[in-house]
């Protein structure tokens, strides 16, 4: 059952989407972010569907794949959306009951922050479904390069989140089998209260520990022997470079962003 | 004599102790050298020191007392860490735990990045040493998704594309089912033959210690037995009392000539053995 | 003999109506006897796992059924916990479950679930711990103190602690060394010789399966490939080897020995065995 959690999952493939250098595609994403916070009509709303959907088009991800992506975070966009149905303040009132009134103004922002969220959500998926998390840490890396001379420790951070990467699934099978182990000891994980239910967790999360901590050991100790030694005079097996395809990409992307708030001023 | 890439000289070592408490000796003299292109088994139970001692052989551990030469480097100078790391690669028990990237040439590329070799010869290291275990078809897969034996390889490849001149596997077969350990064990034997790469493998599965040509056993941080595999398994009741057993072949032969029947002791395979006995019983 | 647990018709199936859709048990049915150390060998992927974690109620059949004496165990879903209990399962490098203050209360997880308390509870602990061979002064240590041996020990004894009327051991020995690996089978053998009780041994090891069981079980992709007592299924050595498995040392030795002529019996397979018959053989050629 806890294999059932995806975490950024990559879809491997060959499009010009997966091609793009990583760097162009968090740049990408960050103006599509910038150009989402500026968007208040339903023009502009549109124009960034569009823009996602072609997106989702060249990447051939499946545009059920990203809806599917949706299904954790529906109980947000539900909530967000009620909430500023139900208690935004406006002039025209367009129905009532009790204390609740839905005026005018609270439909369009109920519309316009319901759409936000899951343009923002299916963007960013599309991104984490068409670049290896490998890779995405190395476009990270070598954008966040600058950081260094601020003493930001950029590289030890990337490896971090790259080694967290790696051990994810093997941490996720192994809380599977210690969950197997206990049951079989008579464990019981699902009835009782909260506390019963987390006191439960003990005997779960007590080998997870003990055991991550001995990994982190032992990779440690395998890191030393394979020569690691921090990030001074390492090379890459692969090198990030930037094709014209990724300066014709990002000046698309930068242009319809400054479209987008361009329309903010006329409309 | 030939040149020794790795030379322990009257190698001691302890564990850090907990408070008050006297630390005890892991290893206490240890004189050993290992023969650059030899394939060299290092045998003993549990707590006999083999594996302390085969992290002394790359400077993850540093000696109490004595010397370990790698090369002619000795371990405990500091500039020379990394020719010596690269020289004497190590691959270990778990195979999970020595796995850093999600993508198996992610992870091979990972020791040579490390020592700034140029991309394109990295590209060229990876390759080559994936060929070199049979993992070729691997190259973009997740490692988490691939079997013990398979696990083990890459991690050999890891280890590989340092170029390394000695392999040294710290009981990588333990863990691993019979069809992993065999594809294990045909990766090293092929490397030792066809690169002329020194193999140290320590285990305690007594077979994998046929076709070695050098078979060492430790016992309470000594060596206490050092000669080629015939002459270690001919040693049945030594053997016995440091813990450990030995093959059925030799087993057999044993009790055969404390019955009487003229059969020597040698015939370690199981072909040979047959042999041997039909010899000696069709006689 | 008395079934005690029937596999009957089992089939497992990971990731129905996907494209990774693959049966990991197909149709397999078997007895297993009230009182019997049976073996099972397979590869890896040959369906063991999967199998015995259907004995004692962790995963659900897709089709067929498992009897615990006589009674389909999902008849009540809501009891598949008593059938834990009845069914012990000590897993793959049991060690990592460990998780208690001290070696005692670790121990007495599985009983204390049972319901188990006061008296009853500590001569559970006590004998459980006595039969793998833990000290009683080493009860009050923490189990993380101890070496990988004892601490192997400790949690094979949390599950005999229940007092299962069948103990499924997934590769008890993986990782020992030698003197390990017999000291721990030591134990096991004499936990079934004075319990009496059914113990499944599931090994990759066939001198270890050759050496201990009563009966053995052969998996091969999803499917039973063969069964019976030890000699009955090394005298198929050729099918066993044809089927990618290993077989015990000494029966390839005395395979050997019959393709150079002698006579031996094909149901060989331990060292001490095979010693009598070429003595047997040395005295039958003196005399003739």
């Amino acid at each position: 059952m806890l294999k059932d959690i995806t975490l950024g999952q990559y879809f491997p493939g060959d499009t010009v989407a997966h091609r793009l250098d990583p760097r162009t595609k968090i740049l990408l994403v960050v103006l599509y972010i910038v150009a989402l916070f500026c968007a208040d009509s339903l023009l502009a709303y549109g124009i960034l569907a569009a823009v996602l959907a072609v997106c989702v088009r060249i990447s051939r991800v499946g545009i059920r794949a990203l809806v599917r992506g949706l299904k954790p975070v529906v109980f947000i966009i539900v909530f967000t959306g009620l909430l500023n149905l139900f208690f935004t303040p406006g002039e025209h009132i367009l129905a009532e009951w009790g204390f609740l009134h839905v005026t005018a103004e609270g439909a369009r922002n109920a519309l316009f922050m319901v759409l936000r969220i899951m343009l923002l959500i299916m963007g960013t998926f599309l991104m984490t479904y068409t670049t290896s998390p490998i890779s995405l840490t190395d476009g990270l890396e070598r954008l966040l390069n600058w950081m260094k001379k601020l003493h930001v420790p950029v590289h030890e951070l990337a490896m971090i989140m790259s080694i967290a990467l790696r051990f994810i699934p093997t941490l996720i099978e192994e809380t599977d089998k210690i969950m197997s182990a206990q049951k079989a000891r008579g464990a019981d994980f699902e009835s009782g209260g909260i506390i019963q239910k987390a006191k439960a967790l003990i005997p779960i999360l007590v080998p997870l520990f003990i055991s991550a901590f001995r990994r982190a050991d032992e990779l440690a100790v395998a890191m030393e022997c394979r020569c690691y030694h921090g990030d001074e005079g390492r090379t890459k097996l692969h090198v990030l470079q930037y094709e014209g395809r990724d300066y014709a990409a990002l000046a698309l992307g930068a242009v319809i962003t400054a479209g987008i708030i361009a329309l903010r001023q006329f409309l | 004599m030939k040149d020794a890439i790795i030379e322990t000289k009257d190698l001691t070592f302890s564990y850090p102790a907990d408070e008050g408490a006297e630390p005890a000796l892991v290893l206490k003299g240890v004189d050993l050298t290992i023969e650059r292109g030899s394939f060299v088994v290092v045998l003993g139970h549990n707590g006999s020191g083999k594996s302390t001692l085969a992290k002394t052989f790359n400077g993850i551990l540093l000696p109490c007392g004595g010397r370990v030469y790698v090369a002619g480097m000795d371990t405990q100078d500091e500039n020379q860490l990394l020719a010596i790391r690269s020289t004497v690669g190590m691959v270990f028990q778990n195979p999970d735990n020595q796995i850093v990237a999600n993508v198996v040439e992610e992870d091979v590329a990972f020791a040579p990045e490390n020592l700034g070799v140029p991309s394109q010869e990295i590209r060229r290291r990876v390759d080559d040493a994936l060929a070199a275990v049979g993992m070729s078809e691997f190259v973009r897969h997740a490692p988490h998704l691939l079997s013990g034996g398979q696990k083990q390889r890459i991690a050999i490849a890891g280890v590989l594309a340092m170029e390394p001149a000695c392999i040294v596997l710290d009981e990588a077969t333990a863990m691993l089912d019979p069809v992993g350990r065999r594809e294990v064990l045909s990766a090293v034997h092929r490397l030792n033959q066809e690169k002329g790469i020194t193999v140290v493998l320590i285990t305690h599965h007594m077979n994998e210690a046929e076709d070695a040509d050098r078979v060492v056993v430790m016992d309470d941080g000594k060596v206490a037995l050092d000669g080629t595999p015939r002459e270690v398994f001919t040693q049945v009741d030594a053997l016995r009392s440091m813990g450990l057993t030995v093959p059925d072949t030799v087993d057999l032969l044993d009790r055969l000539c404390k019955d009487g029947l003229d059969v020597p002791l040698t015939a370690l395979t199981v072909e040979a053995c047959a042999d041997a006995i039909y010899s000696a019983v069709a006689k | 003999m008395e079934p005690i647990l029937q596999v009957q018709h089992l089939t497992h199936t990971y990731s129905v109506g996907t494209p990774f859709q693959r049966s990991a048990v197909e149709d397999m049915s078997f007895d297993v006897y009230d009182g019997e150390f049976l073996g099972i060998i397979g590869h890896t992927g040959s369906g063991k796992s999967t199998l015995i974690q259907h004995l004692n109620g962790l995963l659900r059949p897709t089709s067929g059924q498992i009897l615990l004496h006589g009674k389909d165990i999902w008849a009540e879903p809501k009891k598949i916990r008593d059938v834990r209990f009845q069914v012990g399962l000590v897993f793959q490098y049991p060690e990592y479950q460990l998780f208690e203050e001290t070696v005692y209360k670790d121990i007495a997880f599985g009983p204390t679930n049972q319901g188990k308390t006061g008296e009853e509870l500590d001569r559970c602990v006590r004998e459980a711990a006595r039969l793998v061979g833990i000290r009683d002064d080493q009860l009050g240590k923490s189990p993380f103190e101890l070496s990988g041996g004892q601490k192997r020990r400790v949690a094979l004894a949390g599950v005999m602690a229940m007092e299962p009327d069948v103990l499924v051991l997934d590769e008890p020995t993986a990782g020992l060394d030698p003197a390990g690996r017999e000291n721990l089978m030591a134990n096991i053998r004499d936990y079934h010789r004075n319990k009496k009780r059914t113990i499944i041994l599931v090994s990759h090891s066939m001198d270890e399966i050759a050496q201990n069981v009563d009966r053995i079980l052969v998996l091969k992709s999803a499917h039973v490939l063969m069964s019976g007592a030890p000699a009955e299924v090394f005298a198929r050595a050729d099918e066993l080897l044809s089927a990618g498995l290993d077989v015990p040392q000494v029966t390839r030795i005395a395979m050997g020995l019959r393709e150079r002529g002698l006579a031996i019996d094909p149901a060989v397979y331990t060292v001490e065995a095979l010693e009598r018959e070429l003595l047997a053989l040395r005295e039958g050629g003196a005399a003739c």
